[in-house]
């Protein structure tokens, strides 16, 4: 197949009269690469299965640069956030989601934008891909009203249509999904609803309580585990009896998928999503992937795991790097194009950050806006005309 | 006082609760501590050294599961072993609510004394932190308040708490002790080496004043030792400040008595106001002293909103907010 690209390229260099080599600065026309590569893609684990999702991926030169582009936004995303963090502009609690941005690119690829998500506390991948712009999450984290909760709601609470957020309590999000999930049969829509959680929340017991309904009534449900391999500081070898996490469902069938590599996530989630838009029922994905950064900002990472274990994950599974290295061998891009994107996207961050530095934070009115179902702020009982709050006595 | 001869060492409140969880484990052979994270230290560094000590055996991690945490800390009690459970921050003790109300509180009641899990002590982190948010910030002690057959009991310094975590882990009754987190590395006192107790259900007079009675708890204590500071200076109005310590079962004869002789009664914690542990001091002191009253009781609390993430400035009730409402019940 190279050989044969290799040759069609050369030709057309031939017809075209340009002779690449000799130019100081490379263009190559969009018919000089390849529209459309198949990849042979992992075998996942199946439990209670017959069959799994394919061994093979088609990704087409424009997906595979849009996944590029969204991974690698989310990836500077992350980082801005970093070091917005260490510079005291961003406070309180940040859970990065770099390392495991093929998850969330993956499974969006996979759904439409009318299903369903719910995750857990790492989710400005999540709060990205299902269509919120950089600007509105840095400025959610920096605590100002251009964020996407008014600055209310901070890093684990980022809302998006269909996207249920961002949820601080670990686990509880889980019934939540499968409500959701029951909603779209009730209403016949043909949704579903993927509902994440991590592998320190899959030993909470009211998961367990949503695998059960969510089985018994056949709700369009995906529980999906985020399995990056530590709950907070502790692995999941010392926290689980099972690292099965795929087969926990029991009665559930379950896949288990490789965390990062983009269309390895996706066609699974094709695969589930086709499962239970067919009325079969739940099902239980696990992710196995890594996160670079600590569980938080405050969390340095690397007491409970070596730093060579790190450099390790980065330098061979990077979901970015995977993807790229792809389209490079395969001849769908070129080494300039990724660079713009990384240039284009750097700016669009750095515009982000600058924007969620310099808003302004919301007016004390917010205090008391939506406590209850009211549209103006609702008369709270403050305790003394400091607060500019009417007092009931 | 009594602890003033005894050989000291400088300790923050982590450090202090370090030390009594030390004792425990050194005089007690059946205490176990467990809880997410405890075993290399606890994210606030309370078990540190622990189970280098004691062993694995008596210084474990448990799964996330805090249902699970509480439920499997009421059995070891029950069957004998003094157990210290941590919930990581009191945010998170809700799904462990049930095992408290219904399982902890109740056992010694519906079993006619036959069984109880008195040995069953648990920690949290609680209140406010300047940056914690939604989750990391709640002081839910007052949901607790309404539950009949527990203990629910917050120190506001070092020495403090060390003596009252000891009286829990002693008490023959399941207790809640809640460690004001902002305090952890931020109050630092001279703390006893040895273990003593301080008694529950005794709240404690900081101050003597004729004027106005301020109750407080926990972190609100310093921001009140503040506030009748500056009563002193610019109102010239003598504060008696009360630490309560236990909030359940409180200690009403001390609040009491001090209000018949000041004539008025500021309450302050960060918690919402609306059905706030204010609520119900201020209900039973005016049962109790009512003609003694000179204005009404006030109480300067967190307001009806969930703890906020940007607004946590303006929510919690400063030392202005209570200044004003001592100006207030002084011009009544």
């Amino acid at each position: 197949m190279k050989n044969m690209l290799t040759i069609i390229s050369n030709a057309l260099c031939r017809i075209t009269g340009r002779n690449v080599g000799t130019r100081a600065v490379v263009s190559r026309s969009f018919a000089d690469f390849t529209s459309q590569a198949t990849f042979d893609i992992k075998k996942c684990d199946v439990h209670r299965l017959e069959e799994g999702p394919p061994l093979k991926a088609e990704l087409t030169r424009e997906q595979g640069l849009r996944y590029y582009r969204i991974m690698q936004t989310v990836r500077r995303m992350e980082l801005k956030a970093d070091q917005l963090y260490k510079q005291k502009i961003i406070r309180g609690f940040c859970h990065l989601y770099d390392g495991q941005e093929a998850c969330a690119v993956g499974i969006e690829a996979a759904i439409n934008p009318s299903d369903h998500l719910i995750t857990a506390y790492r989710a400005h991948g999540y709060t990205y891909t299902r269509g919120i712009a950089v600007k509105e999450i840095l400025a959610e984290l920096t605590g100002r009203r251009g964020g996407v909760a008014k600055g209310k709601g901070g890093s684990m609470h980022m809302y998006a249509p269909h996207f249920y957020g961002g949820n601080g309590i670990v686990g509880a999000q889980v019934p939540l999904g499968a409500g959701i999930a029951l909603a779209c049969q009730y209403q016949g829509n043909n949704q579903v609803c993927v509902a994440l959680y991590g592998d320190g929340a899959a030993n909470q017991g009211q998961l367990f309580e949503s695998f059960n309904m969510a089985a018994l009534w056949k709700l369009p449900c995906i529980f999906t585990c985020e399995n990056n391999q530590y709950g907070m500081g502790t692995s999941v070898e010392r926290a689980s009896a099972s690292t099965d996490y795929y087969k926990r469902g029991d009665f559930i069938p379950g896949i288990r998928v490789d965390g990062m590599d983009v269309l390895c996530v996706r066609e699974a989630f094709k695969f589930a999503a086709e499962h239970c838009r067919s009325g079969k029922g739940p099902i239980v994905m696990e992710l196995k992937t890594y996160r670079y950064h600590g569980h938080s900002m405050s969390d340095p990472g690397v007491s409970y795991r070596t730093r060579e274990e790190i450099q390790e994950v980065r330098s061979k599974s990077d979901p970015i790097t995977m993807l790229k290295e792809r389209m490079l061998s395969n001849n769908m891009a070129s080494v300039e194009e990724f660079k713009e994107i990384d240039i284009a996207i750097r700016k669009e961050v750095e515009e982000a950050a600058q924007y969620a530095t310099s808003d302004p934070e919301p007016p004390l009115e917010e205090l008391c806006n939506h406590i209850f179902s009211n549209d103006s702020p609702l008369e709270v009982r403050g305790t003394n005309p400091w607060a500019r709050l009417k007092s009931v006595s | 006082e009594s602890l003033v001869h005894w050989p000291t060492q400088k300790m923050n409140l982590f450090q202090s609760v370090t030390s009594a969880l030390d004792n425990t484990l050194a005089s007690d052979p059946t205490a176990v501590i467990f809880g997410e994270d405890v075993a290399f230290g606890g994210v606030f560094r309370c078990t540190v050294g622990l189970r280098d000590k004691y062993g694995k055996d008596r210084v474990f991690n448990t799964p996330l599961c805090e249902q699970g945490i509480v439920g499997f800390g009421i059995g070891a009690a029950v069957a004998g072993a003094t157990a210290i459970a941590e919930i990581q921050f009191a945010d998170y003790i809700y799904p462990a609510f049930d095992q408290i109300v219904n399982e902890a509180a109740k056992y010694r009641y519906r079993s006619g004394n036959l069984f109880d899990c008195g040995n069953l002590t648990i920690r949290a982190p609680w209140g406010c932190v300047g940056h914690g948010s939604l989750y990391h910030s709640q002081s839910p002690e007052a949901f607790f308040a309404h539950c009949p057959g527990i203990k629910v009991v917050i120190p506001r310094s070092p020495v403090q708490a060390k003596g009252l975590l000891l009286a829990c882990i002693a008490d023959q009754n399941p207790c809640i002790f809640f460690e004001p987190k902002i305090l952890y590395r931020a109050a630092v006192e001279q703390v006893p080496v040895e273990p003593y107790t301080i008694p529950l259900s005794q709240a404690e007079i900081l101050q003597e004043g004729s004027d106005v009675t301020l109750v407080a708890w926990g972190t609100q204590i310093h921001v009140m030792r503040e506030v009748a500071n500056m009563a002193q200076e610019k109102l010239g109005v003598s504060c008696e400040l009360i630490d309560l310590q236990t909030i359940l079962p409180w200690d009403t004869e001390t609040v009491c008595k001090s209000v018949v002789k000041t004539g008025r009664l500021l309450i302050s914690h960060e918690a919402p106001i609306t059905g706030g542990f204010a609520a119900e001091i201020s209900s039973t002191v005016q049962e109790e002293c009512f003609l003694n009253l000179e204005a009404p009781i006030s109480r300067v609390c967190g307001y009806d909103t969930p703890f906020p993430h940007i607004f946590e400035p303006f929510y919690i009730p400063d030392k202005w907010k209570c200044f004003e409402a001592i100006k207030k019940m002084i011009n009544y």
